[in-house]
């Protein structure tokens, strides 16, 4: 198919339909608006359902209900309504659920502001919701690698009953860029065998909970949770890793700020300065194993972010000691410029004034 | 010769703001008065009046700001607006948001406007997804028209894919703007390209004459 230009919260939605995805329960909140329009256009043409509900909670309860009975589900928002989205987010990982969530994140704390930011990485990734659960976190760096990460996202939700959150920022969703839609090749997938689709009274009734008063079977359930979390560990990890075995200083960076990295990066070597980038695809699973493969003569380990450092504590441990760590970074709604990681680059090697 | 009001609609993402302050600075050197109003009070990223230092240099003045940043979801309109369609002695090119919710905004003004000697241009992109047969395109003219209560007068090929544009989508845009321009009777106004590809097809063809756009909204580490 021929490229066409998209914006990215339009290429979200039309990603999400030829995934298969027929039920999207939301509330409006900019950067991410188009990603409910297009929704609300677009779904009741395939036999869909669009709904926009009341609040974030209820959104995100809608999702709970729909996919304990087999839907395929997702819903969107920006930060502040992704926090109001935790208490679902932990039920359903609780009562392991598969849906996706995207959230196209925006300045924060509070109502903090419109523009683009990556200051939810704490939330996406350590969770916002009470408990010992985990959710896959995907961080694409463009439009084209959103609409393919939005292609897979409803297949890992179900092979490991797990919510998936696409992590975008304002800039990818409101960006404009070329994409292909690339023919989907639906996954071999689990029978959901636990959804409460109807028992015809032919079968006992299923039950979605995530609620266990008896404490051993509530530690037996998080027990399980935690070995699904490893597997996912094992094999889930995505990452791009380029030019960091001769690297002087390794550049760690995800989506829109990877973005701004990559062209620092560039300028850096026509000065002849070796600088390799670390670019997380999952945020959860952390990409620790590709800090092995870091030059052990670097100098050092820049995070890059558009927020006041979250990530850094991931590079960190990853790095182990191995390397110093510092940080590069923009807030509010700014975007840092590949001049600012530049200089954070020749500062940290000491080239700088 | 455009007339003295421009306004510029469209499909969003069509490049309408690119387009806008690019005639706005191609006017400017014509013009000693151009003022460049934005009118987009449906999407808060990617608006002219976050290049208003820009606008600026070429003496330009952006009419948009209600005093506040330049970030806000705040559907208001600045009264300076109404002095750039009213004064005659002003070249002004307003810039419209995307869709026929965004060309709504115009139906304010309609009665005003209709005084004026106006052009108000359709930009197409042949690659968006739904501005790609001669039909969609007339639906987006017409949905336009019905919001705004104004008339298209002309039609801009605008077909692109930010800074990878071939001259190939400039053709077909410029086909596809054909056979809306034979079924409507609307003249085609402008080609416009990125200035690489802009300049490679006015070398080698001499049919049409393509605008240069150079693009301000893009950071340089967009694609």
């Amino acid at each position: 198919m021929a490229k066409v230009l998209m914006k990215g919260n339009e290429a979200v939605g039309a990603a999400a339909i030829k995934a298969g995805c027929r039920y999207f329960f939301g509330y409006p909140i900019t950067p991410q608006n188009e990603v409910p329009e297009y929704m609300s256009k677009e779904l009741p043409k395939v036999g869909g359902v669009f709904l926009q509900a009341e609040s974030e909670v209820a959104a995100i309860n809608m999702v709970y209900g729909a996919a304990g009975a087999g839907a395929r589900v997702m819903t969107s928002s920006s930060s502040p309504g992704i926090s109001l989205k935790q208490e679902g987010i932990s039920y359903i990982a609780g009562a392991e659920l598969p849906c996706v969530i995207v959230n196209m994140m925006r300045g924060g704390p509070g109502l903090g502001s419109i523009q683009a930011a990556q200051a939810d990485y704490f939330q996406a990734t350590r969770g916002g919701g009470n408990g010992d659960y985990r959710h896959i976190v995907y961080a694409p760096a463009s439009i084209q690698e959103t609409v393919d990460i939005m292609m897979e996202a409803f297949d890992i939700a179900d092979i490991y009953r797990i919510p998936v959150m696409i992590l975008g920022d304002g800039m990818i969703g409101q960006m404009m860029e070329a994409v292909e839609f690339k023919e989907y090749v639906p996954r071999e997938l689990p029978e959901k065998d636990w959804a409460t689709s109807g028992t015809k009274e032919m079968k006992s009734p299923r039950v979605v909970n995530s609620l266990y008063l008896e404490p051993e079977l509530l530690q037996e359930h998080n027990v399980n949770l935690e070995k699904k979390h490893k597997i996912i560990e094992e094999k889930e990890v995505r990452y791009e890793a380029t030019g960091i075995e001769d690297a002087e200083v390794v550049c760690v960076a995800y989506g829109t700020t990877a973005r701004v990295a990559k062209n620092a990066i560039d300028d850096l070597a026509k000065e002849g300065i070796k600088v390799g980038l670390i670019r997380p695809i999952t945020l959860w699973p952390f990409p620790h194993e590709a800090f092995d493969k870091i030059n052990p003569q670097a100098k050092g380990l820049l995070t890059i972010e558009m927020s006041m450092g979250q990530m850094i504590d991931d590079v960190k441990i990853a790095s182990n000691g191995r390397w110093p760590v510092a940080f590069e970074g923009k807030t509010g709604g700014l975007v840092p410029s590949s001049v600012d990681v530049v200089n954070a680059v020749k500062k940290m090697i000491g080239g700088a004034k | 010769m455009d007339k003295r009001l421009v306004l510029i609609t469209g499909h969003y993402g069509s490049g309408k703001t690119e387009f806008a302050v690019n005639y706005a600075i191609e006017c400017s050197k014509d013009h000693h008065n151009v003022r460049l109003a934005d009118l987009d009070i449906v999407n808060p990223y990617f608006r002219s009046r976050e290049r208003e230092d820009l606008l600026k240099s070429f003496g330009i003045r952006l009419v948009g700001n209600v005093n506040v940043n330049v970030s806000i979801e705040l559907p208001a309109l600045p009264p300076e607006i109404r002095g750039a369609i009213e004064d005659s002695q002003s070249k002004s090119v307003i810039d419209v948001g995307g869709d026929p919710i965004g060309a709504r905004v115009l139906a304010r003004y309609s009665e005003d406007i209709k005084k004026q000697d106006y052009d108000m241009f359709l930009v197409v992109n042949a690659n968006r997804p739904e501005t790609q047969n001669k039909d969609a395109v007339i639906k987006y003219i017409k949905e336009i028209e019905f919001a705004s209560k104004l008339k298209i007068t002309g039609l801009v090929n605008n077909t692109h894919l930010l800074k990878s544009t071939s001259k190939e989508d400039v053709y077909r845009g410029h086909r596809l703007v054909e056979e809306v321009s034979i079924e409507t009777h609307l003249p085609i106004k402008y080609d416009a390209a990125i200035k690489k590809i802009a300049e490679e097809i006015n070398s080698e063809n001499s049919d049409i004459k393509v605008f240069p756009i150079t693009l301000y909204m893009r950071e340089e580490w967009m694609s």
